[in-house]
C-alpha cells in the first residue's frame, strides 16, 4: 500500500523514537493523506507496519479529531467558530457556504466533494473569520473570497 | 513604546533562511553557550528572570534547575508548540518568521539540560508550518549545527537531535503530561502529578517542557545578557513577549513589545481601537482559559502576570481577546464551555460531567428559557470543577464561567430574557 518511497519516510520516522509507538501518529498522517480516511483495514496496515498492537493505532485514531475514520468531503472545509472568529463574522463564513453548496455543519455535499465541518480554534484569531481547507488556510474572509473560493474549487474538481 | 525594536520577530526580510540568519549573527549564541558551564547557563538565564510563556509565568531557569545531571538516564526537552488555546496565535510567527531563533535556543536549553533529543511538539493543524519548521531543522543539520556534526563544528562533546512530532488535533496535547504521552503514542491522558515530568517524563526519563516564544528568548539571553533582559518590561516579569490581539479591534495581530504595557494601549493605540468607537464590555486577557475582566476594570491595568493576577485574572499565552458593548455574553460563553467540552479528556469526573452539564444550562439560556437560579446553577458547577481535576483544563473551564458570572451578573440576567 505505500510505495518505497514512503516506506522510507516510515524507517526516518521510526528513527526519531526510541519505540514506534511514537510513530503511529506521523503514520497515520501519511495513510490519511493518501487515502483521505482511516478504514480498519488501514488501522491493521498500519498496526503491522509498525509491529504494534492495532489496539493501539485504534486508541490514537479515535482520540484526535484529525484522523477521520468514515470518509469525508474531497475538500475538507473546516470552519472555525471559536470566539474570535465569531465576533469578526464566523456566522457570514456558515452562511456563505449553506448558499452556495447548500451544506452546513457536519454535511457533505452529494458529489462528495464538500465536507463542512465546525472547527476549534485554528490558531488565525488575527485574521479571523477564517477556515481551513484541507491544509490550507484561508484568512480574513468575505462572502467574496467564500464564493471565489468555492468556485476555484468546484473548477478545479 | 514607538522606540521599541522588536527582537523575536525582527523586521528582518527572508529571517527564516539560514543563510540570512546567520548574517545576523545566528548559531554564534549556542557557540558561546558551549564554552560556559551548562550550570552556568541555567544561572544566565535565571537572573535574566525570563518566565514562561505558555501559560504560568513559571521562571524558566529554576525550571530548568530542576533536571537531574547524574546520567542515569537520558534527558529529554519538549518545546510545546501545540498552540490551540483560543485566541492565541503567537508561536506560529516564530515558526514562519524566525525558526532558526527557536532551532538555537533549543541547542542552548540543550547543553544546559544535557539532552539527548529534542521534540518539537506541533499542532496537526498548522501543516504548513510543521513543513516550514522541519526545512529550518533540515538546514540546521545540513549545516551541522545539529546531532553528531555539531561537535565538530562547534568543538564539543555535547550533542543532541531535534525532531517534529506533529498533532493531530487535540487542544488537551498542549498540556505537558499530555503532550509526552502523545510523543509516546499512546492515548494522551494527562498525568497525575507528582511525579513531575523533570524526574519522570518522556519513556519515564528527565524531561522539560517549554513553550516555542519561551525558547526562543533564550539565544537573546546569551547574546545580550540578564542585565539587558531584566530591564525590558515588568519588573517580576520582565522581557518582550508577543502580544495576540484578536476580536473587536481595529488592527488585530501579533505584536512584540514589553512585558507590562497597559492594556489599554494595547488595545486602542496598537491594535487601532474598537471599530465604530464602541465601548468595550469584555476583555479576556490571556486566551480563553483566564478570567475575564470587564470593559470599565481596564484602566491602568498591565499586561504582565503580577499585575494581571492583582487584578483577578492572569497572562496565559497573552491573547488578548477584545469584545464591545454589543456582545452577547451568553453566547460567548456557551461557546467557550462547548470547546472545554469537546476538548475535555473525560478522564475526571467533574470535568466530564461538569463542562456536560453547564453546556447544557446554557443551551437553555440561548434558548430564552433560562432563569436568575440557573446563574447561580451554573457558577456552583464552575466551583466544584475548580481545583477537582488531574490537569488545568479542569479549571480552564471553569473560570471564565465563574468569574463572568461574578463579574458580569447584571449583563447575563439582562440577557435572560432574550
Ligand atoms: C489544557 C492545557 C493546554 C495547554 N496548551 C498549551 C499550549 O498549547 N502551548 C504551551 O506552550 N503550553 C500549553 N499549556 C501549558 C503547558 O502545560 C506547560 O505549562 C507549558 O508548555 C510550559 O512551558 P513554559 O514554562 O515555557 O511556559 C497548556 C496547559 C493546559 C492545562
Ligand atoms: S481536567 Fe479534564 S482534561 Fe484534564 S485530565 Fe481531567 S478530564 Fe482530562
Ligand atoms: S478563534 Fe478562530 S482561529 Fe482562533
Amino acid at each position: 500500500m505505500f510505495s518505497e518511497e514512503e516506506l522510507k519516510q516510515v524507517e526516518e520516522l521510526k528513527s526519531h523514537y526510541p519505540t514506534n509507538l511514537s510513530a503511529v501518529m506521523g503514520v497515520l498522517h501519511m495513510y490519511q493523506d493518501k487515502y483521505g480516511h482511516i478504514s480498519d483495514e488501514g488501522i491493521t496496515y498500519v498496526a503491522n507496519l509498525l509491529e504494534v498492537p492495532e489496539e493501539n493505532v485504534l486508541g490514537v485514531v479515535t482520540f484526535y479529531e484529525m484522523y477521520h475514520q468514515h470518509k469525508t468531503g474531497k475538500y475538507k472545509l473546516q470552519v472555525c467558530t471559536n470566539v474570535s472568529c465569531m465576533l469578526r463574522g464566523s456566522d457570514m463564513v456558515l452562511q456563505t457556504i449553506k448558499d452556495k453548496i447548500g451544506i452546513g455543519i457536519g454535511e457533505m455535499t452529494d458529489d462528495g466533494l464538500f465536507s463542512v465541518h465546525e472547527a476549534e480554534c485554528l490558531g488565525s484569531c488575527g485574521t479571523a473569520p477564517m477556515m481551513s481547507v484541507n491544509k490550507d488556510y484561508h484568512e480574513n474572509l468575505t462572502p467574496e473570497t467564500i464564493n471565489e473560493l468555492i468556485d476555484a474549487l468546484k473548477a478545479k474538481g | 513604546m514607538s522606540e521599541y525594536q522588536p527582537v523575536i520577530l525582527p523586521d528582518i526580510p527572508d529571517l527564516d533562511r539560514i543563510d540570512v540568519y546567520e548574517q545576523h549573527g545566528g548559531y554564534q549564541h549556542i557557540r558561546k553557550s558551549l564554552g560556559m558551564a551548562p550550570d552556568d547557563v541555567i544561572g544566565i538565564v535565571k537572573e535574566s528572570g525570563l518566565r514562561g510563556r505558555g501559560g504560568a509565568a513559571f521562571p524558566t531557569g529554576l525550571k530548568w534547575s530542576f533536571m537531574p545531571t547524574d546520567g542515569e538516564k537520558p534527558n529529554y526537552l519538549c518545546v510545546n508548540g501545540d498552540e490551540s488555546e483560543p485566541g492565541s496565535f503567537k508561536d506560529r510567527q516564530i515558526f514562519e518568521f524566525n525558526p532558526h531563533l527557536m532551532i538555537e535556543g533549543i541547542l542552548i536549553a540543550g547543553y544546559a539540560l544535557r539532552i539527548k533529543a529534542a521534540y518539537i511538539y506541533i499542532r496537526g493543524e498548522y501543516e504548513k508550518w510543521v513543513q516550514m519548521v522541519e526545512k529550518a531543522v533540515a538546514d540546521a543539520y545540513a549545516k551541522g549545527y545539529v546531532g553528531e556534526k555539531m561537535k565538530e563544528t562547534f568543538g564539543t562533546d555535547f550533542s543532541c537531535e531535534i525532531y517534529v512530532h506533529r498533532g493531530a488535533g487535540a487542544y488537551i496535547c498542549g498540556e505537558e503530561s499530555s503532550l509526552m504521552n502523545s510523543i509516546e503514542g499512546i492515548r494522551p491522558y494527562p498525568r497525575v502529578k507528582p511525579p513531575f515530568p523533570a524526574q519522570v517524563g518522556l519513556w519515564g526519563c528527565p524531561t522539560t517542557i517549554n513553550n516555542v516564544e519561551t525558547i526562543a528568548n533564550v539565544p537573546l539571553i546569551i547574546e545580550r545578557g540578564a542585565d539587558w533582559y531584566k530591564n525590558i518590561g515588568a519588573e517580576k516579569h520582565p522581557g518582550p513577549i508577543l502580544y495576540g490581539i484578536s476580536g473587536h479591534v481595529n488592527k488585530p495581530g501579533v505584536y512584540e513589545l514589553p512585558t507590562g504595557m497597559l492594556l489599554t494601549e494595547l488595545i486602542h493605540d496598537v491594535a487601532g481601537g474598537v471599530p465604530g468607537d464602541k465601548k468595550i464590555k469584555m476583555v479576556i486577557p490571556g486566551g480563553s482559559s483566564m478570567p475575564p475582566l470587564r470593559g470599565d476594570q481596564l484602566e491602568g491595568v498591565r499586561m504582565d502576570a503580577e499585575s494581571l493576577k492583582e487584578i483577578g485574572s492572569a497572562i496565559g499565552t497573552a491573547g488578548i481577546m477584545v469584545m464591545d458593548e454589543d456582545t452577547d455574553l451568553t453566547r460567548i460563553l456557551t461557546r467557550i464551555t462547548h470547546f472545554y467540552k469537546v476538548e475535555s479528556c473525560g478522564q475526571c469526573t467533574p470535568c466530564r460531567e461538569g463542562t456536560g452539564w453547564m453546556l447544557k444550562v446554557f443551551h437553555r439560556l440561548l434558548d430564552g428559557e433560562g432563569e436568575p437560579k440557573d446563574l447561580d446553577l451554573l457558577h456552583s458547577v464552575a466551583k466544584n470543577i475548580e481545583g477537582n481535576t488531574v490537569c488545568a483544563l479542569g479549571d480552564a473551564a471553569a473560570w471564565p464561567v465563574k468569574f463572568t458570572i461574578e463579574r458580569f451578573r447584571d449583563e447575563l440576567e439582562a440577557e435572560l430574557s432574550r
